[in-house]
């Protein structure tokens, strides 16, 4: 079993370097043998997994060391793999949606030239998606972190003929850093506190109670700064919207259902650091819960069909972020909703990808409009993935977020009410924006003229049967996987030896708590058709009142990045160079000044008289002498 | 030579009891000597060369016995390490005259093999324009009164007259420098100089071309040596008179007090004054064979005006045989007055190194800028000296094997870029030479880098031993100033680069001749212990290190 576990990752980083250096010649094969790697690796994943349930809970782990990447002196890292439950979860995942996107990018990329690459991209994104998850220390961890950074951002730069692709990329990627560097410090603070990487090593309550409530704080804050980046969590959310760039597969994969998702994962792993650091845990709900609120109400604004998307991936990682905030009681919810809206946000987004194939990529919705016609299938599966993610009772969004507000609630305190009322507010207005997508997509007049009508749009239709089966398999996820999780409380015993769990104590009754979410469902998505089912949707967006308009504008995340950042960064950097120019170059010049004068004075002492070299030797050796004979007198 | 220096002692007593005391020739370990031996047989022979050799056939035989010689000499060396003189054993050979030791042997192979690389560079002849009537000219003057290219001149090249003196020459300026280093006594130190010294002087003056700065350059080199060797005599006299001995141990065994000084001096305070001025009048005399400031003068003259090959070997060859004489001089006879020659020679460490520096930025000449360049290398291995340990001998044994091979390389370039009037010294017509001749200029800028002591070039290895080395010798001071001048160094390095490569080569500019194998090889060898000395430089740290124990 040790050696599938490397073999697991080796599939797919052998497709990234097959199709990658291939050249052309693996042109004609390139998404066949990409997808068929991916499915590969879901294959070993599965046989993986089925040996894990062959084994008693508490020893379900394998160990895989392959080799000692660097040893000096006392700083000790391999390349091990560790596989346990957690991991297991987002093995299945990763490799199970992944191979559902790369079929279905059979379909949607095949008119695009450059096929090879995206899916020689994709294989590598997967390869570094897997050494994050099964990773046995931090510092390999860090590698997938990284890799998975490099994946995403090739991959949301894939058109880079387009300039705002080209921009998408480059910003996805320097807002990246900022998180990375999170955890390249919590890696050297790991080091000096713990003198090791391992999990084993560090995730011990009683190891890190031992390096004190500081430390532990620290550690936690950095970690949570390294999640923020990779999850677009508050305050380093502005790269999300614009990574929608790229092409859709890549939206619905890489920044819906699995690399966005690594700092919940990131967080989880980490429980014990953040147990035993209260102040870390505070911040962690604080941010999920602001973030939770702040992609809603962005999602509410937006025409553009996947960026309302990309401010709901936003919204639910903050649930996951909050849940994971709330310590045991929550881990195990945290990453059942990560694994449920896997398979609702990436079959969302594989439906607005099939929207813009029939479309010829209008992402606009205010120009769609009864499409559930022309797009039977997609209607079908996109209305599943909605209702799912809006909580529609027996789903899978139902049992998973349902878990969630009922963990806030359970903190317990005014902490908790607010927390609860946060993420109960937050179901409400996701109803609303959910409600508002499905409608101006799929219902009301068609918005538009189409090419036999005189217009300019292409007639709709539903796309070829590659992209489509993806989608009702992510379909029958969105609809069972909740229930299926919540039955006996599988999850719950299947997570539990890894995370931990306790139950809180709610203050409200989990009916009265059920029922308000449902009430309040309803009543975001009654706004919704009352809005925009009941009425004409404009073709144009109307100036509305300024909280709209700041929504528009993802509630001025880019303005306020640009006032502080860039133009502090600017003038800053412009401190830096004036004093470069006049101090630093100054100070070279003169010295470079100095020696040249100084060279041409001494070389007047080569006059080519060997009477005054004779004298000079004579000077020297008299001097040379009383030098000795003075050092020997003092 | 040894006889004279340890039985001077005995001459009254000799006359007075001549019947008592007979003679006892001196024990000559033949075995022991067999480097210096071959070489200087071999040089013998090259004059035989001369004398019977019809002309016509002399370039021929002379390079093959010069060749065969190194070679033969080479192997003398490499025979008495592998029977365990440089690491187990150690020995003072001739009564006590020429150690064989580590360093001894580690200096004497080096120069040999120097030796070896600069005669082919010496022996090119395919650099000048040929013809059918003068198929072949080397670097130097046929006949004194041929101005170089007229009818006399050829006329003298077709009858066979060529300077095949220099090979002999060059095997007894290397007998000498093969004695230097490895000197026991002060008087054999003294001869060894003066040998390696004479054929220099003349060796100097034979540049075919500008041909009076050649004259003068042997002229100053001569004058200018001499008043050395005076010194260096002059602090001979005063040693002995300190310690009664010339023997190097015996003079630090005086010094320590193990033994008594000489009977003659009864106040010790005469005799410490004795023992200074005598020790620093023969430092000096080495450090104007290192060309260290301010006995430095002469260095750019000379280096300018020799003929290039020459340059290449003296400036290669002197300095390894003068180091190796330092070091036994400072690390063998007088050790306990340390704390007397540090302070001083530190001053004499920062002056060379500063001086070569600075005053190299300002050259316009590519031999002079070398000339410098070499004071501040003098410098640098000064302070690998000043250390005063284990590892300063081997880091300053590493440098001097890692430095000639790249000045050899060097110099050997230089004899390759020509124009009607000889070599093209002057730097601004090497612009854009890069363009030209990619190969010459690359390999060139691998020379400077080396200088520049840049990593992965021997220059850097070396550097960074006799720093190092430094540093552990508490002479932290001097390796700051140390790497100063290496940063004032490296602008005049990389900017000959820049003009290589980054300037607009001139319409007018020079062409770069394609040498015979002879300077081919001497180029490819410089390059490759460049950069073997660079890359893996451990091996030879290691036999350095394992060859840096002096006998006393």
């Amino acid at each position: 079993m040790n050696s599938l576990l490397g073999l697991l990752i080796a599939a797919p980083l052998l497709g990234a370097a097959v199709l990658l250096l291939g050249g052309r010649f693996v042109d004609r094969v390139a998404p066949v043998l990409g997808s068929a790697l991916a499915g590969l690796s879901f294959v070993l994943g599965a046989i993986l997994f089925s040996n894990l349930l062959g084994k008693p809970a508490s020893g379900r782990a394998i160990d895989s060391d392959l080799f000692t990447w660097m040893h000096v002196g006392t700083f000790k890292a391999d390349a091990a793999f560790h596989l346990d439950q957690l991991s297991m979860t987002f093995v299945l995942l990763i490799t199970g949606v992944g191979t559902l996107i790369h079929i279905y990018s059979i379909g949607y990329m095949a008119h695009d030239e450059k096929r090879r690459k995206f899916f020689g991209y994709l294989n590598l994104f997967l390869a570094a998606m897997l050494i994050l998850v099964l990773a046995d220390n931090y510092l390999l961890l860090y590698v997938g972190w990284e890799g998975v950074g490099l994946a995403s951002y090739l991959l949301i730069g894939f058109w880079q003929h387009k300039p705002s692709a080209a921009t998408a990329a480059k910003k996805a990627f320097l807002v990246n850093r900022v998180g990375d560097i999170g955890l390249a410090v919590a890696v050297f603070l790991m080091f000096t506190t713990f003198g090791t990487f391992t999990f084993q090593g560090i995730l011990h309550p009683s190891v890190v109670s031992s390096a004190g409530q500081g430390k532990a704080t620290a550690l936690g804050l950095v970690l949570l700064l390294a999640a923020c980046g990779k999850s677009a969590q508050v305050p380093l959310q502005s790269w999300l919207g614009d990574a929608m760039e790229g092409p859709t597969p890549v939206s619905a994969l890489i920044h819906a259902a699995t690399m966005v998702t690594a700092g919940v994962y990131l967080i989880t792993r980490s429980s014990a650091i953040f147990n035993a650091a209260p102040t870390a845990q505070l911040a962690v709900v604080c941010v999920g819960a602001v973030t939770l609120l702040f992609g809603a109400i962005v999602g509410c604004a937006k025409d553009d069909i996947k960026k309302a998307l990309a401010g709901s991936t936003m919204s639910q990682i903050g649930y996951m972020i909050l849940a994971a905030g709330l310590g045991p009681i929550g881990y195990v919810f945290a990453i059942m909703h990560l694994v449920t809206h896997g398979f609702f946000k990436a079959g969302l987004f594989l439906g607005a990808g099939s929207i813009m194939h029939a479309r010829e990529d209008e992402v606009d919705m205010r120009k769609y409009g009864g499409l559930w016609k022309k797009m039977p299938w997609t209607f079908a599966t996109f209305g599943l993935g909605y209702l799912a993610i809006i909580g529609f009772p027996g789903l899978s969004g139902f049992f998973s977020k349902d878990k969630i507000i009922e963990a806030a609630f359970a903190k317990g305190g005014t902490e908790g009410w607010i927390l609860g009322g946060a993420a109960l507010l937050g179901a409400a207005i996701t109803a609303y924006y959910m409600s508002r997508i499905m409608v101006m997509t799929f219902f009301g007049k068609p918005r538009y003229t189409t090419k036999a009508e005189g217009g300019t749009s292409p007639e709709a239709h539903e796309s070829p049967a590659v992209m489509v089966a993806p989608m009702v398999v992510l379909a029958v996820g969105s609809v069972f996987a909740g229930g299926f999780f919540s039955l006996g409380s599988r999850f719950l015993h299947w997570l539990e030896p890894v995370t931990g769990h306790s139950e809180g104590h709610s203050p409200v009754s989990t009916g009265v708590l059920t029922a308000a979410t449902i009430v309040l469902m309803l009543l975001g998505m009654g706004l919704a058709w009352f809005q925009y089912g009941m009425r004409e949707v404009p073709a144009a967006a109307p100036r509305s009142i300024w909280p709209v308009r700041l929504a528009r504008r993802d509630l001025g995340q880019d303005d306020f990045n640009h006032a502080v950042f860039v133009r502090g960064g600017t003038r800053f950097a412009d401190g830096l160079a004036e004093f470069d120019a006049k101090g630093v170059d100054g100070a070279v010049r003169g010295v470079a000044g100095a020696v040249g004068g100084g060279s041409s004075r001494l070389r007047k002492l080569q006059n080519g008289y060997v009477r005054s070299y004779a004298f000079s030797m004579f000077g020297g050796a008299v001097l040379i002498v009383a030098a000795t004979l003075f050092m020997r007198a003092v | 030579m040894s006889a004279t220096a340890v039985a001077a002692p005995a001459v009254h007593s000799l006359w007075t009891t001549a019947a008592a005391a007979p003679i006892h020739a001196p024990k000559i370990e033949y075995a022991q000597l067999s480097p210096i031996l071959v070489v200087l047989g071999a040089a013998v022979a090259g004059i035989l060369v001369e004398a019977f050799v019809p002309r016509r056939a002399r370039y021929g035989t002379q390079l093959a016995v010069t060749l065969i010689g190194l070679a033969g000499a080479f192997a003398a060396v490499v025979g008495l390490a592998a029977t365990g003189y440089a690491t187990t054993k150690a020995d003072l050979a001739a009564m006590g005259s020429i150690a064989v030791d580590g360093p001894s042997l580690f200096l004497q192979g080096t120069l040999i093999l120097v030796t070896a690389v600069g005669v082919l560079a010496i022996a090119e002849r395919g650099l000048e324009p040929q013809s059918r009537e003068v198929p072949h000219v080397d670097a130097f003057a046929p006949q004194a009164a041929a101005v170089p290219g007229s009818e006399d001149e050829k006329a003298a090249a077709r009858a066979g007259w060529s300077t095949t003196e220099v090979f002999p020459l060059t095997l007894f300026a290397l007998s000498g420098m093969l004695v230097f280093p490895a000197a026991g006594d002060l008087l054999t130190l003294f001869i060894g100089l003066e040998i390696l010294s004479l054929p220099l002087y003349l060796m100097c003056a034979l540049a075919r071309r500008r041909r009076l700065l050649s004259q003068e350059s042997a002229v100053k080199y001569f004058l200018l040596g001499a008043f050395a060797s005076a010194f260096f005599l002059f602090g001979t006299a005063l040693l002995y008179g300190y310690a009664g001995t010339l023997d190097l141990g015996g003079i630090a065994k005086v010094v320590t007090g193990d033994a008594a000084p000489n009977a003659a001096l009864n106040a010790s305070a005469h005799g410490d004054a004795l023992l200074l001025i005598g020790g620093a009048m023969i430092v000096m005399g080495l450090l104007f064979k290192v060309g260290a400031v301010p006995f430095h003068a002469w260095t750019p003259d000379v280096y300018q005006g020799a003929p290039t090959p020459i340059t290449g070997f003296m400036a290669a060859a002197t300095k390894v045989a003068a180091f190796g004489a330092l070091l036994r001089l400072l690390y063998v006879a007088l050790p306990e007055m340390r704390w007397d020659w540090r302070p001083v020679m530190w001053g004499v460490a920062i002056l060379t190194m500063a001086l070569g520096a600075i005053v190299a930025v300002t050259q316009t000449d590519v031999k002079r800028m070398l000339a410098y360049s070499s004071i501040a290398h003098a410098g640098f291995l000064l302070t690998g000296v000043i250390a005063g340990n284990k590892q300063g001998v081997s880091a300053v044994l590493f440098y001097l094997a890692a430095y000639s091979f790249v000045t050899l390389g060097a110099f050997a370039v230089v004899t390759l870029v020509r124009d009607a009037g000889g070599e093209a010294t002057h730097l601004s017509r090497w612009d854009g030479l890069g363009r030209r001749s990619p190969l010459v200029a690359v390999t060139f800028a691998l020379f400077l880098l080396a200088f520049a002591g840049i990593p992965l070039t021997s220059g850097f290895s070396g550097k960074f031993a006799v720093f190092s080395a430094a540093a552990k010798g508490g002479a932290v001071p001097l390796v700051v100033v140390g790497v100063l001048c290496s940063a004032v160094a490296a602008f005049f390095y990389v900017r000959v680069i820049v003009r290589m490569f980054f300037a607009e080569p001139r319409a007018d500019g020079p062409s770069v001749a394609v040498p015979s194998a002879l300077t081919g090889t001497a180029i490819a060898v410089g390059a490759a212990a460049t950069l073997v000395l660079g890359v893996f430089p451990q091996w030879a740290f290691d036999l350095a290190d394992k060859a840096s124990v002096f006998i006393r």
